[in-house]
């Protein structure tokens, strides 16, 4: 009797919460998806709701998502690496590890604080594309690490003693054999961590980004010598959020009509990377079979 | 045959060099390779470092100016003013009432549906469900914060006609739903670790499932449940965009979630979308709430580990 009353309220419990993405995914498209339009993705804000896009915060986030995934990715395998197959067990390696799950819980926007007072002033870095993806990587930091650890212990020891047996270094044995057997789960933790990191507003408001950008970053790539450049990494920028929440925080309702497109938009990128990692995570189960 | 011999001894002699030679170079770059992984794994120290010492240093720039006493006593917070007030509390009395409303909502939501996933859901239910509920975390909170002022706000005034456009319950309730999945997946995985026969043993005494739950799985998972609410209170102190949004931008020292108020993360983000001077006192006031909000989610982390400590049982 309470059983099955039971049963019954875990599954309204579960409802509430699937109800809510629900509501949010279907007010999110009844209000903006007539926003959606090719000249919303190639405009530029504007004081004329009708006629603002969100052209800089696209190009803003991929910008910024480059910085951040060629910062974490490398600094956060390697970090992962080392816990896992070299670390010595002293009191420096559990220093190292406590001071991991720890970082995992500080608020996003203590990041933003630091980023402003260390890379912005103290390192002269600016308000710009290189500080705002130095600050996201530091923060999906801890995830990266812990997705690289936990995708390493899972190959077999046996694949490395035979790498041992064959008169494999240490180095050798990680990177022939241990990190392509992990590629899937670390691949998996990189993409769900970039997509926490591309719906991140408050550490990039606190840095400064600004919300009204009428411009794109110099181009990467020149036509003369040396044929790319990186001024762009020292522009200042915005981003989808910083957009969405700009026009969120206006009164007039055209402005919000807006603000639901760029989080339909903003939302799709979320789902997709989302889906995309659970897509690698299957494939790659279903490959390697010990 | 003497010369050849000759030849061949140092043949072999300069090869045996030449291996002596290429296995030290292979220990140094094994050298340079471990040293290399070891700073990365060194730069997460780096950061806390970071943070704290960014906090502290710019922090106690601020108190030169306005004494802690203020700082903890004065009931206004006005930094921004032309007759500056500096007390912190309108500030965390903001930030701690969206919390408990948060938690309120998902505490007993994540616990439920912990419960019911561990106890009562079979496998494929549960293979189905959980990705679609972690989903929920996935969702960028500046969504939530559109949610939160745009949906949720004028549903309650369907219900309560005097709540005000911005306001502290609405921002509450929306962060309370965003934080259920890290209830719920970390109470879930302290409940699957009771073991086997703790469970069997309760049902061979004639408990049904609930009885089961409620007395045996629920306490004896106590300390992992207990982390998983201090993870959610931490999130939900330290959540910035929704509060931001919703629940309004001016200090206001009150405990009723029906008013709008400013949280410290608020705060932070007011401050820091208007062009504020380096050095100024306003732009230090935000490391010093950035530094109060810490200290608000380490006394909450010490507490969990105390209290998993005194809870923790041992298989």
């Amino acid at each position: 009797m309470f059983d099955a009353l039971f049963a019954i309220i875990g599954l309204l419990a579960l409802l509430v919460g699937l109800i809510t993405l629900l509501a949010l995914l279907a007010d999110l498209a009844k209000e903006g998806a007539g926003r959606l339009s090719w000249q919303f993705f190639t405009s530029y804000p504007s004081r004329f709701a009708s006629q603002a896009g969100i052209l800089s915060a696209w190009v803003g986030t991929t910008l910024v998502m480059l910085v951040t995934a060629a910062t974490a990715v490398p600094l956060g395998v390697a970090a992962g690496v080392y816990l896992e197959e070299y670390a010595p067990r002293n009191w420096l390696t559990a220093l190292i590890e406590i001071n991991i799950a720890n970082l995992a819980g500080v608020p996003s926007i203590v990041y933003g604080l630091m980023a402003l007072g260390l890379f912005v002033y103290q390192f002269r870095l600016g308000q710009s594309i290189v500080t705002a993806g130095l600050t996201l990587a530091l923060l999906i930091l801890p995830i990266v690490i812990v997705a690289t650890r936990e995708s390493i212990r899972s190959v077999p020891g046996s694949i490395r003693e035979a790498a041992y047996a064959l008169g494999a270094t240490k180095w050798q044995t990680v990177k022939d054999h241990v990190l392509p057997y992990s590629t899937g789960g670390i691949l998996t933790g990189v993409i769900i961590a970039l997509s926490r990191a591309i719906g991140e507003t408050a550490p990039l408001i606190t840095i400064g980004a600004l919300t009204f950008i009428a411009f794109l970053p110099g181009a990467p790539v020149k036509s003369e010598f040396p044929f790319v450049s990186f001024e762009w990494l020292m522009s200042p920028f915005t981003v989808m959020p910083i957009q969405m929440f700009n026009w969120v925080s206006r009164p007039q309702r055209e402005f919000h009509l807006n603000a639901a497109a760029a989080g339909l938009v903003l939302m799709a990128m979320t789902l997709a990377m989302n889906g995309l990692a659970i897509y690698i995570r299957y494939r790659f189960r279903k490959r390697i079979k010990w | 045959m003497d010369q050849t011999d000759y030849v061949g001894a140092g043949d072999a002699a300069r090869a045996a060099q030449e291996l002596l030679s290429r296995r030290a170079l292979r220990r140094l770059t094994e050298r340079a390779i471990e040293a290399l992984l070891f700073l990365s794994a060194l730069s997460s120290v780096g950061i806390t470092v970071g943070i704290v010492g960014i906090l502290l240093y710019e922090s106690f720039t601020f108190f030169e100016h306005v004494s802690i006493v203020e700082f903890l006593t004065d009931t206004q917070w006005t930094v921004l003013f032309a007759n500056p007030h500096y007390g912190i509390m309108p500030l965390v009395t903001g930030t701690a009432v969206t919390s408990v409303v948060a938690l309120l909502v998902a505490i007993p939501l994540g616990t439920i549906i912990a419960i019911y996933l561990s106890e009562y859901a079979d496998r494929r239910v549960r293979e189905a469900i959980k990705p679609v509920l972690e989903l929920l975390s996935a969702v960028p909170t500046v969504v939530f914060g559109y949610f939160a002022l745009l949906f949720v706000t004028p549903l309650l005034q369907k219900v309560l006609p005097n709540l005000s456009g911005f306001n502290m319950l609405s921002a509450g309730i929306v962060i309370g739903i965003m934080i259920v999945p890290y209830v719920s997946s970390l109470s879930e995985d302290a409940m699957k670790a009771v073991p086997v026969h703790i469970r069997e043993g309760s049902y061979a005494m004639g408990a049904t499932r609930l009885q089961t739950a409620l007395r045996v799985i629920v306490p004896s998972a106590f300390s992992g449940i207990a982390s998983a609410y201090v993870l959610g209170f931490s999130r939900a102190v330290g959540e910035t965009m929704v509060v931001a949004i919703a629940a309004g931008q001016q200090p206001n020292l009150t405990l009723n979630p029906a008013e709008p108020a400013a949280t410290i993360t608020a705060y932070i983000v007011q401050v820091s979308l208007g062009d504020l001077p380096h050095g100024s006192i306003a732009y230090q006031s935000i490391f010093a709430a950035g530094l109060t909000l810490m200290f608000m989610t380490l006394a909450f982390n010490i507490a969990g580990y105390l209290l998993r400590k005194r809870y923790r049982e041992i298989y």
